[in-house]
């Protein structure tokens, strides 16, 4: 039964079964890759996207909750969001393949909390994990971002 | 056998002379005349462009330099692309990166036998001197091009990023000179630059290029590949390592909507749907009975208990199982007065746990033998590849991606997963794409562990206080044993760190021996492989021996390092020491490590205070001594995520067996380093000109004993077990 879903401010028919995990919706359906597959039980998050500008693990989030709501992912931020700009700047990704996922869960922390303590970037960021280790520059280039002018995301709702 | 290779054609071996070919390298005897990486490279495309395999320019000007390292984080394909770039004097900002293909014969490892691969953090090391070459050979012939286009000296051109200069005021641009260089035969012995006069390499301008495609989600990994008519692919794996398929029912896997398929392969029963929830849905409902005739049915418990009971003497060795000698010098009793320090160590199984979960595309059949996925030795996934299609090695095509973290996980004598998939798309035919996807409780109960290893330590002081005698006994599987030579000889990756150690070097009789029992459970190496337990032992053993000794350990260590000669570790330790100040903050207290690994000698001083009961590390001053840097923000990127690794590993890594079944499944039970436990890592680079060597696994080794150390300043006991929080 074909469902309508809100992505990066644009509506998107989706042919899936209502309890199926967003996160293979957007990455199997839709082909949007840049949102990763870690974990499945909402552990790492890798797989992190913001519903109405919160961010949640889609691997735990079936479609059929997330009618009416606004998602937005890795995609939707543009590539000039002050967090991926700092994430640049500082070669934060070594393997890349959690960076999606933590520049979610940074952008999340940033709308909340412009200027965040290093306790808020552990409450905030220690559901995302990074094998590689690069938590160092993280923990920078959030602090980096919250010091460049407050700016929403280029797509988001 | 060399004319029997030389009639293989690329058209169409049959299986048995495919088999020739692979049992030739298997039994590690090669062909007379045929090297190792041609032999693999049979079959390969070797049609470069006017500059060779490892760059290509285009009109534009712009520069591709062809990475034969993978990435899969630690940065070398920029490392390599900077090397090239800083002798061909090109315009940084217009280099760009790709994969090499899949082709030993010219994209191999001298580091590695010759194969294609990446591992032992050789990629720099490996590819210095020739991308050098290759820089300036590709220079040379714009050089010439120029030189003869305006009639000058070529002695009197200048090059600067991507431009040539000549002082009359004429210049010209690469994309310009691009049709006449492409004609210039490249010089076979072009000179090389001073490395004082590097502007590039060892420079904060000599940064990675991925950042923004890894900052967009646009870097593409194996898991984000879509092919036309492409199914996904997922096993059953037996819950034991070693056993088989007995039997299996598919009738309601077949039921799942989106479900195309269920079979059989060699490792288990693959599911195989139009989309990875499907297949995932269709193997949780596939019923399998396992045949665990041949299959380990140990608890880790006993496992580790017959260790000890190896090591103490209890239980002897075998004519299959020897005890062999890694060290032994010098000879006669311990000093009879001399105080004895015994310390035992044990160390647990641990999952790599890279991020992206172990998966791969093929593609087989229809005159296709198409693998696309971060291939970390593309020699060997060829040859097993090979071995199941009936081809050359040479003719399967390899397209290397990003990989999402390896840690050594992607490089196996067996191409595990790779081979899985291979079967699959075998099965399938006709050059279908597969793309076998493992979940993350597929990869961490997968096995390829770093192997559990127990040390036994006795050592015995002399009256200077320094160690007269060191009995050490190793208990480990070996990892070697599956290599294509079968392994046999000495595992040099079960010893490495203790073999070697100055600490030994220092002391006048050494009887240091290894022993590797059996068992289906399969090991591999682990970032920084045999390090992950030696640095360990070795760095926390004398801690204990200056304890006892009533010393310093720093200044125990520069008095063994004296007296083994151990200068690079004397400068590194120093280095850091210093770097580190007079005192930690109050409230922290300082454990010391140092350890080479694969060349690179890494000295820490760790800052921490327990929590809870649980160690907490803060400031980690770290000292690498990694000849020329070529990217001082990518060692320090090294430092500081090895050091998480390796911390991570020792506070909370561990697989464990209950009766033979894994039990750790995912990120809630296999504990891993998370934001709120992270170190802040200093690093200083020490001043070098020399050859560079690896630092993508040097780092992680070093903060275990670090943190042990201080430890037991803060406690007095010693750390005899990892990790140091059980679960």
């Amino acid at each position: 039964m074909p469902k309508t879903l809100t992505i990066n401010g644009r509506a998107v028919t989706v042919n899936a079964s209502p309890e199926t995990p967003l996160l293979w919706v957007l990455r199997d359906e839709l082909q949007m890759t840049g949102t990763k597959y870690g974990c499945g039980i909402a552990q790492c998050g890798a797989c992190t996207v913001h519903m109405n500008g919160v961010a949640i693990r889609s691997c735990q989030t079936p479609i059929s909750a997330l009618e009416g709501a606004q998602i937005t992912t890795i995609e939707g931020l543009g590539g000039t969001h002050p967090i991926q700009t700092s994430w640049v700047k500082l070669d934060v990704p070594q393997c890349g393949y959690c960076q999606s996922g933590q520049i979610m869960s940074a952008v999340a922390l940033l709308a909340q909390t412009p200027k965040p303590s290093d306790a808020d970037i552990d409450g905030a960021m220690s559901g995302n994990i990074c094998r590689c280790g690069a938590y160092q520059r993280i923990r920078a280039a959030i602090k980096d971002a919250a010091g460049a002018p407050a700016a929403a995301p280029a797509k988001a709702a | 056998m060399n004319a029997h290779v030389k009639s293989l054609t690329p058209a169409g071996p049959s299986r048995r002379e495919v088999l020739a070919v692979s049992a030739t390298v298997v039994a590690g005897s090669l062909v007379v005349g045929c090297s190792l990486p041609s032999l693999l490279s049979m079959g390969a495309d070797d049609k470069f462009g006017p500059f060779g395999p490892f760059v290509r320019i285009a009109a534009d000007g712009t520069v591709t330099v062809v990475s034969k390292h993978i990435e899969f984080g630690q940065g070398s394909s920029a490392g390599l692309a900077a090397i090239l770039a800083e002798e061909l004097d090109a315009d940084w900002d217009k280099v760009k990166i790709v994969s090499a293909p899949a082709n030993a014969k010219v994209y191999g490892n001298a580091l590695a036998q010759g194969m294609q691969g990446t591992g032992g953090s050789s990629a720099v090391n490996d590819a210095w001197e020739q991308m050098r070459k290759v820089g300036a050979a590709t220079r040379a012939m714009f050089v010439t091009a120029a030189a003869s286009r305006w009639n000058v000296a070529p002695a009197d051109l200048t090059v600067t990023n991507g431009v040539v200069s000549h002082p009359s005021g004429k210049s010209a641009t690469f994309a310009d000179l691009l049709p006449d260089a492409a004609k210039v035969a490249p010089p076979k012995d072009p000179p090389l630059k001073d490395p004082k006069a590097f502007t590039l390499v060892g420079t904060d301008r000599a940064r990675r290029k991925d950042s923004l495609a890894k900052a967009t989600g646009e870097a593409r990994f194996t898991q984000d590949v879509h092919k036309p008519d492409m199914l996904t692919a997922m096993v059953a794996h037996a819950p034991r390592f070693g056993a088989k398929v007995k039997s299996f029912d598919a009738t309601a896997a077949k039921a799942v909507p989106g479900v195309a398929d269920v079979f059989a392969i060699p490792s288990g029963v693959a599911v195989i749907a139009n989309s990875t929830y499907a297949a995932r849905q269709g193997r949780d409902a596939l019923k399998v009975e396992w045949d665990d005739a041949k299959a380990e049915k140990r608890s880790t418990d006993a496992i580790l208990a017959s260790y000890k009971d190896l090591a103490s003497g209890k239980a002897a060795a075998t004519d299959k199982m020897k005890w062999q000698v890694f060290e032994s010098h010098g000879s006669g009793p311990p000093p009879a007065d001399g105080k004895v320090v015994e310390a035992s160590f044990d160390f647990p199984y641990l999952a790599h746990a890279a991020m992206e979960p172990m998966n791969c595309v093929a593609e087989i059949g229809g005159g296709k033998n198409r693998l696309t996925f971060g291939s970390q030795i593309p020699t060997l996934d060829q040859l097993n590849t090979a071995m199941i299609v009936g081809a050359l090695p040479g003719s399967v095509q390899i397209d290397t991606l990003f990989a999402g973290g390896s840690f050594g996980r992607r490089a196996n004598f067996k191409s595990d997963y790779a081979v899985e998939c291979v079967h699959i798309a075998k099965k399938v035919g006709g050059g279908r794409p597969v793309k076998l996807v493992w979940t993350r409780e597929d990869d961490m109960t997968g096995g390829y562990y770093r192997p559990m290893v127990h040390h036994a330590v006795k050592v015995t002081l002399g009256s200077d206080g320094y160690p007269a005698h060191w009995r050490h006994r190793i208990v480990t599987q070996s990892i070697m044993k599956d290599s294509p030579t079968g392994g046999g000889g000495l595992d040099e990756s079960a010893v490495e760190g203790a073999k070697g150690s100055p600490y030994l070097k220092a002391t006048p009789v050494v009887d240091g021996q290894v022993i590797t029992p059996d068992s289906a459970v399969p090991v591999l190496w682990w970032r920084s492989v045999g390090a992950t337990h030696t640095a360990f032992v070795m760095e926390h053993t004398v801690d204990q021996l200056a304890r006892a000794a009533g010393k310093d350990p720093v200044d125990y260590r520069r008095g063994l390092y004296a007296k083994a000669g151990a200068d690079r570790y004397l400068a590194t330790l120093n280095y850091a020491v210093d770097k580190a100040g007079p005192a930690p903050a109050a409230g922290w207290t300082r454990g010391v490590a140092v350890h080479e690994c694969f060349g690179t000698v890494v000295a820490q001083v760790a800052e921490v205070k327990l929590e809870g009961g649980v160690p907490k590390v803060g400031r980690v001053v770290t000292a690498v001594n990694c000849g020329t840097a070529v990217s001082p923000d990518q060692i320090a990127a090294q430092m500081e995520g090895g050091t998480c690794y390796g911390l991570g590993s020792v506070l909370f890594g561990q697989v464990t067996l209950k009766d033979g079944e894994v039990q750790q499944t995912n990120f809630d039970t296999y504990r891993v380093l998370r934001m709120n436990e992270a170190p802040q890592v200093e690093t200083y680079i020490m001043p070098s000109y020399g050859h560079p060597t690896g630092v993508g696994e040097p780092g992680a080794p070093v903060i275990g004993p670090a943190v042990a150390n201080a430890l037991l300043v803060l406690t007095g006991q010693p750390t005899a077990s990892l990790p140091f929080v059980k679960a």
